[in-house]
């Protein structure tokens, strides 16, 4: 597999790290973590300063000694507890395993927009949005974000457009002011990770999206 | 288990951790415990949680930090930053009550060799100077970083970064990192 090209800029991973970006986008992170080691690399690097910080609070904030106390007691009921209540879905095929936790551990359930394209909805809030879209190579990407930041990751096949190719683990960061039409590329279908902070209008996303694939 | 040559050579609290994951050394994990309890405690008062909260939650990192010391890898972070992330999982897990998404994990190494002793030693030592470069900071420039990284989990206002300026702190938080990089470069 070709080496990543576009990559999470570094402010956006540092509002990952710090645990302040939306949960929308921190799937798409996470998923761009999984298959990118630069990122990750850099993600790392900013929980290494994160620890220093932590490391420099002043420690008199002392704990009551019962809590110390009760926590030691906890360890052999802890040790005997199943390794992990939820556990973290694994990977599986092309979808890291923050995408099979959004997924619930399942196979996604398309549903068809038409024209051949279908999209999953994963995580939908007022704090945006993410889903699966699946285009089939020669289409135009459903246009999915409106004055928001949209957030696109390649999962599978390739989608180019003016700014560039966009391959498996790719991420666009959409300027909403960005006039681009990404058109997925002949061949295998392109399945990408969309998220968006703009609100979901259900009734009306579907015409738009439709409108938008049939001026192609 | 580490090479010989490393042990007693990295930070105190990575040497603790170590032991927790190697030998499940109960001594060792009070010293964590004894280390972390109050800059967690403090990490959680800052991020306007309750103290009664911030107990439970302190208990909890430290359980999970038992738990999954089997997961450490101090090639990779020290125990500051592997306790801080499990910190922050734990937080969003808690006050958002959703799941945050995690990138996949790495296979760990099954044996650790010698090349894992040289960065496992190498990142101890840059580490420590990133500390020291943290504490050499202008107090709001340190203040800004702490309040990024352990202080509320506010969301970023990302859709500000298309288009418009970076904000204050932000442009801040860049600068303390920025420069933090020149001191480390400095004493590399
Ligand atoms: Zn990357």
């Amino acid at each position: 597999m070709p080496p990543v090209q576009h990559h999470i800029p570094e402010d956006i991973v540092q509002a990952y790290v710090s645990g302040r970006l939306p949960h929308a986008f921190a799937v798409v992170v996470a998923a761009h973590l999984s298959l990118c080691d630069a990122c990750r690399a850099t993600a790392e690097a900013q929980e290494a300063l994160a620890g220093a910080a932590l490391d420099a609070l002043p420690s008199d904030a002392a704990p009551d000694a019962d809590l110390r106390a009760r926590t030691l007691a906890a360890l052999d009921s802890v040790e005997a507890l199943p390794r992990e209540a939820m556990p973290i879905p694994a990977p599986a095929g092309i979808y890291p395993s923050a995408v099979m936790a959004e997924l619930g551990g399942r196979p996604p359930r398309w549903k068809s927009l038409g024209a051949g394209i279908r999209q999953t909805i994963l995580t939908a809030g007022p704090e945006g949005s993410v889903r699966l879209l699946y285009i089939p190579g020669g289409k135009a990407v459903p246009d999915h974000g409106h004055n928001g930041l949209e957030m696109t990751m390649v999962l599978q096949g390739a989608f180019q457009d003016i700014t560039g190719k966009y391959a498996r683990g790719d991420v666009q960061v959409g300027d909403p002011d960005l006039e681009h039409t990404p058109i997925a590329m002949e061949g295998e279908a392109c399945i990408c990770l969309a998220a968006t902070d703009a609100p979901l209008r259900f009734n009306a996303l579907v015409p738009r999206l439709l409108q938008r694939v049939f001026r192609i | 288990m580490e090479p010989e040559a490393i042990a007693g050579a990295l930070s105190p609290p990575t040497e603790w951790l170590i032991a927790v994951r190697d030998r499940r050394d109960r001594a060792a994990f009070g010293k964590l415990f004894d280390h972390f309890a109050p800059r967690l405690t403090a990490m959680m008062l800052k991020s306007g949680m309750t103290r009664a909260m911030a107990d439970d939650l302190v208990q909890d990192v430290l359980l999970t930090a038992w738990t999954k010391a089997g997961q450490f890898d101090p090639s990779r972070a020290q125990a500051s930053a592997w306790i801080y992330r499990i910190a922050r999982n734990r937080q969003i897990d808690h006050l958002r009550r959703e799941r945050r998404p995690l990138p996949d994990a790495l296979a760990l190494p099954e044996e650790a060799d010698e090349t894992d002793a040289a960065q496992t030693l190498a990142l101890d030592q840059e580490a420590r100077a990133l500390r020291a470069a943290l504490e050499k900071l202008a107090p709001e420039q340190r203040q800004m970083i702490e309040q990024s990284f352990l202080g509320d989990l506010t969301h970023t206002e990302i859709r500000e970064r298309t288009g418009v300026p970076l904000g204050t702190i932000k442009s801040r938080i860049r600068l303390g990192l920025e420069r933090l990089r020149h001191e480390l470069k400095e004493l590399r």
